[in-house]
């Protein structure tokens, strides 16, 4: 596929079909970073107007993922697409998908920041690691999405390899709030709430990973899910 | 405890990761025709340019492409309907079975017993249905009665027209829907048992209903023959074809699988062909 290149078929009506489930993509997409943002933002802070502006958020998102589909399915029915058309319509279903549950995900950050905000006994320490990999979660999918706006494989394939050092982080995390458990066993609870953060963090670079999988799909026809990372720069080659 | 779990119903995976459309690989085929380095002119106008292809057997190949592109013309070179065209130059080869069709050896009216060909328009004899697939059968000298009735209820039957038409054999088959009419032809081509079949848009001027019915006809039929089919309508291609070829201006663009070709077409100017965009 042509970079950009959704246009120039025939029918005009089409071409604005095409483009306008793109554009609302992107606009979930935008909808979901802002909810990582201010998710990522509320358990940091310890911020309850933030967790609960990110919670509301999440049934927008929810709307849109539903009114996006049933456009695919739209055009599905009534111009049968081919080739890059139908790639497209596909990895925009797909898209919106992992983009809800990225939405779910930062919709259970922010219920962790509602229990966490009311625990008095908050150890700022814990999150030191968790705003970093907050921040780096929060840059894969900004460029995830970057990446389908321009079709861009190379952008893709970097934001994907990307979620191997998110892994790592986690597990650093992991170890980090285990040694705060076996220290101090009252901590449990709250470590446990801390810990389920991370975790819905580490799930977000694996479905900013995915997306760029769908790029690759989109732009390459070729279906890199479930492959290694030398198989997946293989299939991107030109 | 060290209980091994034994699932209760065990599950084929490998049966799961089939597809219902098949697997198809181009290099396992065999080839029922093959044509080398073909050129067509039409006086001094050029139709067809250095065609090589090949055309596995028993499978549905289809041609793609726009309004001139030379489609029908390859078509009919199959059966050496262009010999009745004058002015007409052809050069190359096309083999069916491994053998020249322009050779001199070659009997044309045998080689179109071999390679049947039904048009857009059906075209029945005005006569019964009944004599519409004996014809091919009497012209080779087939008066038997009972040997005509059993090749005549195969025909039908095979071209899925049999139910239709058992009652009505004698009545006029220009008295047959437009479908009928296309199904009956198809069944008086393959009374006569050819190897290939050609279809030049067998389904253009039909109702979806009995377009549909064509169509499963033609999957029906691939298990016996071979079909090569010409269609403008590019989702029939992708619905009944095993390969497609995309033709354009005279040549063959892409040739392919057709899951492939309508899904990641490699040539730019297929992709716009069957996304619909300016060529």
């Amino acid at each position: 596929m042509e970079k950009g290149d959704i246009g120039h078929h025939i029918s005009q009506q089409f071409n604005t079909e095409l483009e306008d489930i793109r554009n609302r993509v992107l606009g979930m997409g935008g909808l979901v970073e802002q909810q990582l943002s201010e998710a990522i933002l509320s358990l940091i802070e310890a911020d309850r107007d933030t967790a609960e502006r990110v919670i509301t958020t999440d049934y927008q998102v929810n709307a849109l993922e539903v009114s996006i589909d049933e456009e695919c399915t739209t055009i599905l029915a009534r111009r049968q697409p081919a080739a890059s058309d139908l790639r497209l319509v596909i990895a925009v279903i797909k898209t919106i998908t992992d983009l809800e549950r990225i939405g779910d995900e930062a919709e259970r950050i922010s219920r962790m920041t509602l229990y966490l905000s009311d625990d008095a006994k908050l150890n700022k320490a814990l999150y030191v690691e968790i705003e970093h990999m907050g921040t780096h979660v929060r840059k894969m999918l900004h460029s995830a999405l970057d990446a389908f706006a321009r079709l861009d494989v190379e952008l893709a394939l970097n934001t994907a390899r990307e979620d191997e050092k998110v892994d790592r982080e986690y597990e650093s995390i992991m170890r980090q709030l285990m040694t705060y458990m076996m220290e101090d066993p009252r901590s449990i609870p709250h470590v446990l709430n801390v810990m389920w953060s991370a975790r819905a963090l580490e799930r977000i670079g694996d479905r900013s990973c995915n997306i760029c999988e769908y790029v690759i799909y989109l732009v390459k026809g070729k279906d890199v899910r479930h492959v290694s990372m030398e198989q997946m720069e293989k299939d991107a080659q030109p | 405890m060290n209980k091994q779990a034994t699932p209760t119903h065990a599950i084929d995976v490998s049966a799961l990761t089939q597809r219902a459309s098949g697997q198809i690989d181009f290099e396992q085929e065999d080839i029922c025709l093959e044509v080398q380095d073909l050129n067509l002119y039409y006086g001094q106008k050029q139709a067809l340019k250095d065609i090589n292809l090949h055309i596995p057997a028993k499978r549905v190949t289809a041609y793609i492409g726009p309004s001139g592109c030379g489609k029908s013309t390859l078509l009919r070179c199959f059966n050496r309907m262009n010999d009745l065209i004058d002015a007409v130059r052809i050069e190359g080869r096309i083999l069916l079975d491994e053998q020249d069709i322009h050779a001199s050896s070659i009997n044309v009216a045998d080689l179109r017993r071999r390679v049947g060909m039904v048009f857009q328009k059906p075209n029945p004899f005005p006569k019964s249905i009944y004599e519409n697939v004996a014809y091919g059968l009497r012209l080779q000298g087939v008066n038997d009665r009972r040997t005509l009735d059993e090749a005549i209820e195969k025909a039908l039957r095979r071209a899925a027209l049999w139910d239709e038409v058992k009652d009505r054999l004698p009545e006029n088959a220009l008295g047959l829907s437009g479908g009928q009419q296309q199904r009956l032809v198809i069944a008086r081509a393959i009374a006569i048992e050819p190897e290939v079949l050609l279809l030049d848009e067998p389904a253009s001027a039909l109702d979806p209903i009995s377009t549909l019915k064509i169509e499963e006809l033609i999957y029906e039929l691939k298990n016996n023959y071979t079909i090569v089919i010409v269609t403008h309508n590019m989702q029939q291609a992708a619905r009944v074809s095993d390969y497609t070829a995309f033709m354009y201006l005279g040549e063959v663009i892409e040739f392919g699988d057709t899951n492939t070709l309508f899904t990641n077409p490699q040539k730019k100017r297929t992709e716009d062909y069957i996304t619909g965009r300016y060529g």
